[in-house]
């Protein structure tokens, strides 16, 4: 693999999108332009409205740029796809079938008979069903493998979301404000659980959020975005904490407090939050 | 026992009284009616004589009631099933495709309001016989309730799922098979137990105009021999297997919708 390859594992180049409305035209961004390298861990942090889950929407493929070019791997993103996984805000997992079904369907295909693998070996009924179990053992679940998401607590299918998703193997994860709806308690359980994770497979993440101190205890980088509408990437952070990090031992450290600092003067000084009606 | 109490009062005198108040009016329209209205009570013996052999047979025009059922339940069974082997594919494509939306909803916006009966002499000059017609009665009045009922639960498969199908990049069958199916199935029902009780109201009227075994060319029949203890049993017969019929349907729709529990 080449150095620009991991370097510039993800690049987003002049991007814009711009949506139809019966009002007219909307301009949700403008001017988007980020590289990702392999393996680092970026946060999109902003204002409601001010287009994170557009732009992360983008890069899932699941909506196309009205300008620019968004390259994953050296690959133009035409579509969404199993190597860019997403763990949804609202988790959307499939409420009739039980959380080992939910996250099999997505092993299923990327790993399975109808999966699409290049060079590697098809796997069988029993490897599928292995993966299935680890996915959930990784997000400590195997207890729930069998329940449906009606049963279970919202951090539970928050937690077989992310599983889902992780199960894929993908390249890049793509999560949607995962913590979102969570209580504090069960979201900073979470986030460690996922520093652990992503600290294991190594995985490239983008993650939106609107929390400040989940956006520097978890990322290398942070992308504070303006307010819409035609909202663009305002100032990149990056964040030289020593990983593995630990939430109590950074709550005073004097440089993760200048991080969370520089967050807070952008989103509440220079980029306060004025409300429309 | 006072809680036991409470509960025979709330739930079990109420129905009882709605019973007596119907029975009630009967006894006092057959007493003061001069044209031998049946009272209750000659109604109840003739119906314990009419239950007690309910599968005899003297020839086509004379079978007991539990034929006559039977025999407009078998003409629901297949126009139903017609109609929603019919009904639910063309309800998915309609709510699957934009075009096709576009292209049969001014149909069914201009038939829809037809009464089913229109259709029968079209269904006696086609088929050439009145049990087919019956039959082809009953598939038009419940194949709409369970195009428009599919469509809409298509229309309506949260934009969610659509978009996990999209990421995990699941084939057309998958899609079909483990969202779009399963997220359709209580909007089908609903369509399914509107379609069911909207035929089990027709068939009786149809079956007064084609006459053969049926519950509802049985009350002709009655009427014809000015029996009205036996017409005011088969309203009774009507009633019980109409209510059967939704409940079970109502049990069957229950079973598979799974509502998301908000945590």
């Amino acid at each position: 693999m080449n150095t620009s390859m991991t370097t510039k594992y993800l690049q987003i180049q002049g991007v814009a999108q711009t949506f139809k409305t019966a009002k007219g035209d909307f301009p949700a961004l403008r001017h988007i332009n980020l590289t990702v390298s392999k393996g680092e861990f970026v946060t999109l942090i902003g204002h409601s409205g001010c287009g994170k889950s557009t732009l992360l929407n983008l890069i899932a493929g699941l909506t196309m740029p009205t300008e620019g070019n968004l390259i994953c791997a050296n690959r133009e993103i035409a579509g969404p796809g199993p190597e860019r996984a997403v763990v949804f805000q609202n988790h959307s997992l499939l409420p009739w079938l039980t959380c080992f079904e939910n996250v099999y369907l997505g092993v299923e295909r990327v790993f399975g008979q109808s999966g699409v693998v290049d060079g590697k070996p098809k796997e069988d009924k029993a490897q599928l069903t292995l993966r299935t179990h680890a996915a959930l053992e990784m997000v400590s679940l195997s207890h729930a493998a069998f329940k449906r998401p009606g049963e279970i607590s919202g951090g539970m299918k928050q937690r077989v979301g992310i599983a889902r998703a992780l199960a894929m193997e993908p390249q890049v994860l793509l999560m949607d404000e995962p913590f979102g709806a969570l209580d504090a308690l069960t979201r900073a359980k979470l986030q460690d659980e996922l520093l652990a994770i992503v600290a294991n497979t190594q995985s490239t993440v983008v993650m939106v959020t609107h929390d400040v101190d989940e956006a520097v205890l978890l990322s290398d980088k942070i992308v504070m975005m303006t307010n819409g509408p035609a909202a663009t990437i305002g100032e990149v952070l990056h964040v030289d904490l020593p990983r593995p990090r630990s939430r109590v031992t950074l709550a005073d450290d004097p440089a993760y407090l200048h991080y969370r600092k520089a967050v807070i003067d952008f989103l509440y000084t220079r980029q306060a939050h004025v409300e429309k009606h | 026992m006072p809680t036991f109490l409470k509960n025979l009062s709330s739930h079990v005198v109420p129905p009882f009284m709605g019973l007596a108040l119907l029975v009630g009016i009967w006894s006092l329209v057959s007493i003061t009616s001069t044209n031998n209205f049946p009272t209750p009570t000659d109604t109840f013996w003739q119906a314990v004589d009419v239950f007690s052999n309910p599968f005899y047979s003297n020839g086509p025009n004379d079978q007991g009631v539990g034929w006559n059922v039977w025999s407009s339940l078998k003409r629901v069974a297949l126009g139903f099933g017609l109609a929603a082997l019919v009904g639910i594919p063309l309800g998915f494509l309609i709510g699957r495709f934009d075009f096709l939306s576009r292209m049969f909803n001014p149909l069914i916006s201009l038939l829809r309001p037809v009464s089913p009966l229109a259709w029968l002499p079209i269904g006696l000059l086609v088929f050439k016989g009145a049990n087919p017609a019956a039959i082809w009665t009953i598939f038009i009045c419940s194949i709409w309730p369970m195009v428009i009922n599919t469509a809409v639960g298509v229309q309506r498969v949260p934009q969610d799922y659509m978009n996990v199908a999209r990421v995990l990049n699941l084939s057309e069958w998958k899609v079909v098979t483990k969202i779009l199916f399963p997220a359709v199935l209580p909007y089908m029902l609903t369509g399914v137990r509107l379609a069911v009780g909207t035929a089990w109201l027709v068939i009786v009227a149809a079956e007064m105009l084609t006459g053969g075994v049926g519950i509802g060319f049985w009350v002709w029949d009655e009427w014809n021999n000015l029996n009205v203890k036996n017409i005011i049993i088969a309203i009774f017969v009507i009633g019980v297997v109409g209510l059967v019929l939704e409940f079970a349907l109502i049990k069957l729709a229950t079973a598979f919708t799974f509502e998301e529990v908000q945590s």
